[in-house]
């Protein structure tokens, strides 16, 4: 649900990244904090374990610039992916304009991938929301390591509903900053749809 | 969607940042903020300059929305007050018309009993002024899809980017 403010002249979104235990949401963020600039940008926080688990979320704020005198504001959020922590996932997902689903691409990991998707919907219908009326884009994410499940495979399993996916690597970067844009766009592009 | 789009207009934003600073004074506080619980910021006043105010509200949010869960668990609504005591400065955090945050940091100038009397006569206000705002902005969306951002078009969106 964004926040538009006609009195500073701004419009605040918020954008969730999901999706199972190391995925490499939080890894999503840290690149983009370290790739945009500090007028940019504003503090990232995490709130993780000792061992750099998200615990609650992590946050950045972004203002990426302005649209037609409105400056653009995405809060970025990730949530705990490890499976015990449902509860805190759910609280993150309150007032989301929309969602990017971090994959694991390792063939180990394609069952928590599956089972983190349903729990996406579980979580977004608790709020009311229906994750095929939600801007959604899906990334592939390590795709640099080995054992991987192919880009075909992954579609299937994952994108049925053929939203914008791109292939990643979230520590060098690869594909980060076209998922982010991507997302931005499906919610710039509800929002002149009309207020909803 | 569920819950209505939230949308801040310049009328309401001003009646909002006079109760606040109404509030400051009387209520001898350091710094006063009105968060979405969300998580974005609505308006501040006071001393805010050395406080990162996008954080606060996050973190503010965040710990409503914790505090929230574990309500639900132990079978009440939400907890409409939270205090936090720290060595010189305070917070104190209350729920306002159900959606709102009134974020009120104090020190020794002040006292608990003093904020809690001088926040529960502001939320009153807020309250009202909330409650106007929604029915304002159910009124207006139905007048019609009237967004500033109806006439967006690629280019901008890729200007972001830049
Ligand atoms: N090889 C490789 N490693 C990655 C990639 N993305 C993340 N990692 C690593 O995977 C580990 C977990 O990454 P995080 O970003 O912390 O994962 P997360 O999804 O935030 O995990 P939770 O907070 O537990 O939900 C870290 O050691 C990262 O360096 C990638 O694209 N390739
Ligand atoms: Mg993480």
């Amino acid at each position: 649900m964004s926040f538009i403010n006609y009195s500073s002249r701004e419009i605040n979104c918020k954008i969730v990244y999901y999706g199972p235990g190391l995925c490499g949401k939080t890894s999503n963020l840290q690149f983009i904090y370290n790739k945009t600039n500090p007028q940019t940008r504003g503090k990232m926080i995490s709130l993780a374990t000792e061992t750099e688990r998200t615990l609650f979320f992590d946050f950045l704020p972004l203002a990426l610039g302005e649209i037609r005198g409105f400056k653009v504001r995405f809060h970025l959020y990730t949530v705990p992916g490890q499976v015990f922590y449902d509860a805190s996932r759910k609280l993150i997902l309150k007032g989301v304009d929309g969602v990017v689903f971090v994959a694991d691409s390792q063939v180990e990991r394609m069952e928590a991938n599956i089972e983190s998707v349903e729990n996406l919907k579980e979580n977004l219908l608790e709020h009311g929301y229906n994750l095929d009326d939600l801007p959604y884009v899906i990334q592939y994410n390590k795709r640099d390591l080995e054992n991987i499940v192919s880009l075909d495979e992954m579609r299937e399993a994952l994108n049925e509903r053929g939203i914008p996916d791109f292939e990643g690597c979230a520590t060098s970067g690869k594909g980060v900053f076209e998922t982010l844009k991507s997302i931005a766009k499906e919610i710039l592009m509800v929002l002149k749809s009309g207020i909803k | 969607m569920p819950g209505s789009q939230m949308i801040m207009y310049e009328e309401e934003y001003q009646e909002i940042s006079v109760i606040i600073n109404k509030l400051l004074k009387e209520a001898n506080a350091k710094s006063i903020f009105l968060v979405d619980k969300n998580g974005q910021l609505i308006a501040s006043c006071g001393d805010t300059d050395e406080l990162d105010s996008t954080s606060l509200a996050s973190l503010t949010a965040g710990n409503i929305a914790a505090t929230g869960g574990l309500a639900k668990l132990i079978g009440e609504k939400e907890f409409s007050i939270l205090f936090h005591e720290g060595e010189k400065d305070n917070i104190h955090l209350s729920i306002i018309a159900q959606r709102v945050i009134l974020v009120v940091i104090f020190d020794r100038k002040s006292s608990l009993g003093l904020v809690r009397l001088r926040v529960k006569k502001a939320s009153d206000s807020i309250t009202k002024i909330f409650e106007s705002l929604m029915k304002r902005i159910e009124d207006e969306s139905a007048a019609g899809p009237e967004s500033p951002f109806a006439e967006i078009t690629d280019d901008d969106i890729d200007n972001l980017f830049k």
